[in-house]
């Protein structure tokens, strides 16, 4: 009888101590996104920051990522009233350049943000190396579940969104991914 | 004559400004009716997506940014003439099933909705079992 009673205590504290040590575990802010594996949602936005050299593109120039198929895209949402985007700038900046002459592309993306109050933060921040656009009505952000900035895309060779990463970005986690994404995208999977 | 001729040009002013009175409600209103019936679709289906900035408030609620472009985008979508599921599986498909405020009745989600039931079910049938017991009168005393 007393072994009945404890199986019946058991069978109903274990899956409460399970969503305990689940919910204790996980990061509160973190919302599972469907995206990663799914096609990237396309966009064409133009660019109000044109970056420096040899990563510039002229302002107002459309980036489409359809042209960009069979590149890595790393797609960066930020914005100027977003303490924790200046924390990622400069190191985020650094690895764009780290990638020149490879088959990557560095973008970043304003949400709900002027381009005007984009320029100068840029320009307080000691520059960008990649160029910016601008997502005038949100309609990429919420094409791409965004629910906060910075958020960081990692959009592989096939076009596929690949890694996510909600909060500053670390230059080596960056690093990691696209190398990785490289890799695959590197016929026979060969070092690019 | 001149007084039937002025009489004839009466009638004909009279006629057509109350045909104008007449049409002009009738051309109006129904923009206005696509229009609020939109507005009302879009608030039902903006009251049923969550806030993605906002702490358990719907689009429909918040006044932040991104919910206001978020309700923009449904109402465009519902008046591109997508059905209310295509809007809400067009967020679930951006946000995953979190975005929804209400789960949608299937899979592992039928939990949020069979637990209450089973312990409104549960609870009545022990309250029922305990009343019972307490207002039945013992075997040794009916026996006497």
């Amino acid at each position: 009888m007393n072994w009945r009673r404890a199986a019946i205590a058991a069978m109903l504290a274990i899956p409460v101590i399970a969503l305990f040590k689940r919910s204790m575990t996980r990061d509160p802010r973190e919302i599972d996104s469907p995206l990663p594996g799914k096609p990237a949602p396309q966009f064409a936005l133009p660019v109000f920051a044109p970056g420096q050299p040899p990563l510039d593109r002229k302002i107002g120039d459309t980036v489409r990522l359809a042209d960009l198929r069979g590149r890595v895209v790393v797609l960066n949402f930020w914005a100027s009233w977003c303490l924790a985007c200046r924390d990622e700038h400069a190191g985020l900046s650094d690895v764009a350049r780290q990638y020149v002459g490879k088959p990557v592309t560095f973008v970043g993306s304003l949400y709900q943000d002027s381009p005007n109050n984009g320029t100068s933060w840029i320009a307080e921040m000691g520059g960008q190396s990649y160029p910016s656009v601008v997502d005038q009505r949100t309609r990429t952000a919420i094409d791409y579940g965004l629910y906060g900035v910075p958020e960081t895309f990692f959009i592989g060779a096939d076009g596929r969104i690949a890694h996510k990463i909600a909060g500053p970005a670390a230059p080596w986690v960056i690093r990691r991914i696209v190398d990785s994404l490289l890799l695959v995208a590197a016929p026979g999977g060969a070092s690019p | 004559m001149s007084r039937l001729w002025i009489i004839g040009c009466c009638a004909i002013v009279a006629t057509s400004s109350a045909r104008a009175q007449n049409t002009a409600p009738i051309v109006t209103p129904p923009a206005r009716t696509a229009d609020s019936a939109l507005e009302a679709r879009t608030s039902a289906v903006a009251a049923q997506l969550r806030c993605p900035v906002c702490q358990g408030l719907s689009i429909q609620d918040s006044p932040s940014e991104l919910a206001q472009s978020m309700r923009s985008l449904v109402r465009d979508q519902l008046a591109e003439g997508k059905t209310p599921a295509e809007v809400k599986s067009y967020f679930v498909s951006k946000y995953g099933e979190w975005i929804l405020l209400a789960p949608e009745p299937h899979g592992i989600n039928l939990v949020a909705y069979a637990v209450p039931i089973l312990v409104v079910v549960g609870g009545g049938a022990g309250i029922v079992f305990a009343v019972r017991r307490w207002t039945s009168v013992p075997k040794s005393v009916s026996a006497d």
